[in-house]
């Protein structure tokens, strides 16, 4: 038997007993980065593809919610700071070896174009809409003349941005649940399932909703592949690992997990998606909702298991 | 130069009085410490064996927190000590999750702050204050690329170990045992 003891009385706040220096900011900030990033990819992705008439929701209708969705996700993680005046510290430098800096440079792209897109859809929201200058007129027209390419700078950064809020966590080799590359392609679907799944809860077409429906079943099951993986590459790696992977297969986050996250958040979304496009009736905002839930829950249950998860020494 | 520390896990006897020397020298907040005691108790009576350890920040050749600081502000001053610039310290907490020995906290004035070796104190020529009030002696402090210094001397004759090697960040608190 062995037992070991912090003999002196350690207790630093948010440390000890169980690491918590991320709270409730951290997994909101992401999970609204990825449903940003998930709109935004195939708002750019089906402009590329000259669809723009035909998948309106997804094109010109749910980007107009990125700028508030990236608002309330920065708001989060400005909120997680705690030397909150020098945050500008983070835009006087460029790290690449930390997620975190490219992933607020990342941020620093992708907010702008998401403004800018919605400028150049402003008219669908107020059909009297005048930009009253002239600067901002040719501006307009000159990001109308290059719409395609800056679609594919928005298909590139929001890419990055869905892959980042899972590589945050997967740079931890401290956090052995998050020291996982998995995490990254699978915070990237989760990302893009939420934004298929607004996507389908904005879309007033039968025909996109039952598109977007089948991008979702079909992410779904990306996911449940990458969440097998995960845990598969979990099982057969070392020690501080096995005792990782044993919060989700036997410990504390177990039913949350797999209830919430995989049942909720999957399983059943994917039935009632199959069952729509088999056309049975399906109020769509059911599995759509369900989605967004399990997306959530798998951002906090990661963040806060990862934490509870550590080298055995 | 690489200043580094190793501490006798056979002399020590856990007084705590490196805790407390390092919260008065370093101003530690009340309610935070920089470095703490861990016993360990190995076996079943009678066939017990015990560890006495006094730990703190590993000063890591290979520092996860440098590497994952978005400014900067975690960053190796000369010498390999690892330590905080306080202006460029956003309070992201993204170093304390990159820990493996959670050697990193938060200061109740919002910047990352740890055990810096006592680099102010090394800068003069002086040993960091839990090295210098240790009644054991049980503490060696110094540069291992000078093989005169302390802790190069005893080191070379004592078997040591560092912690959680597999995380692959070369500590460089060396504990003799």
């Amino acid at each position: 038997m062995r037992e070991e003891l912090i003999i002196s009385g350690r207790m630093n706040p948010k440390i000890d007993p169980i690491l918590h220096a991320w709270g409730w900011e951290i997994p909101l900030y992401l999970f609204l980065g990825g449903l940003a990033a998930g709109i935004l990819f195939f708002a750019a992705l089906y402009t590329i593809r000259g669809k723009e008439d035909m998948y309106p929701a997804a094109t010109k209708w749910a980007p107009f919610l990125v700028p508030v969705i990236l608002i309330v996700g920065l708001g989060a993680l400005f909120l997680d700071l705690h030397h909150k005046l020098y945050f500008w510290r983070l835009y006087t430098t460029i790290r690449f070896e930390s997620p975190m800096s490219w992933g607020a440079w990342t941020l620093m792209i992708v907010t702008p174009i998401s403004f800018i897109w919605c400028a150049l859809n402003i008219k669908l929201l107020f059909p009297k809409w005048d930009w009253k200058y002239e600067w901002l007129k040719q501006l307009e027209q000159f990001f109308l003349k290059y719409k395609i390419a800056l679609s594919w700078i928005m298909l590139a950064s929001s890419s990055i941005l869905g892959v980042y809020t899972g590589i945050l966590f997967s740079a931890f080799n401290a956090r052995p649940l998050w020291n996982t590359s998995i995490l990254g392609p699978l915070f990237l679907a989760s990302g893009l399932s939420a934004g298929a799944a607004v996507i389908i809860i904005m879309a007033k077409e039968h025909a996109e909703r039952l598109l977007f429906s089948k991008i979702d079943l079909m992410i779904i099951g990306i996911e449940l592949f990458l969440i097998i993986h995960m845990f598969m590459g979990f099982r057969a790696s070392t020690a501080v690992q096995l005792e990782a992977a044993h919060l989700f297969l036997g410990g504390a986050y177990t039913a949350p997990f797999w209830v919430f996250v995989v049942i909720i958040g999957m399983i059943i979304p994917a039935i009632l998606e199959f069952l729509e496009i088999k056309k049975y009736k399906i109020p769509v905002v059911i599995p759509a909702s369900l989605v967004l839930f399990g997306s959530l829950m798998l951002r906090f249950l990661i963040a806060y298991g990862g934490q509870a998860s550590r080298y055995l020494y | 130069m690489r200043y580094a520390m190793a501490i006798d896990t056979k002399k020590c006897v856990g007084c705590s009085d490196c805790v407390v020397a390092c919260q008065t020298e370093n101003n530690v907040p009340i309610g935070y410490c920089r470095d703490w005691v861990v016993e360990v108790m190995d076996g079943t009576y009678p066939q017990l064996e015990m560890e006495i350890r006094s730990e703190r920040c590993n000063h890591c050749d290979n520092s996860p927190c440098v590497r994952c600081c978005p400014t900067g502000a975690s960053h190796y001053e000369p010498g390999g000590i690892v330590t905080v610039t306080h202006e460029d310290c956003i309070g992201c907490s993204a170093c304390i999750e990159s820990c493996p020995y959670d050697a990193r906290y938060t200061h109740p004035d919002g910047y990352v702050d740890k055990c810096t070796f006592c680099l102010h104190r090394v800068e003069k020529g002086q040993q960091p204050a839990c090295v210098s009030v240790c009644p054991t002696k049980c503490m060696y402090f110094g540069d291992l690329d000078n093989p005169n210094s302390d802790v190069s001397k005893i080191m070379k004759n004592r078997k040591w170990k560092v912690l959680a090697p597999e995380a692959g960040t070369n500590p460089q608190v060396y504990y003799l045992i």
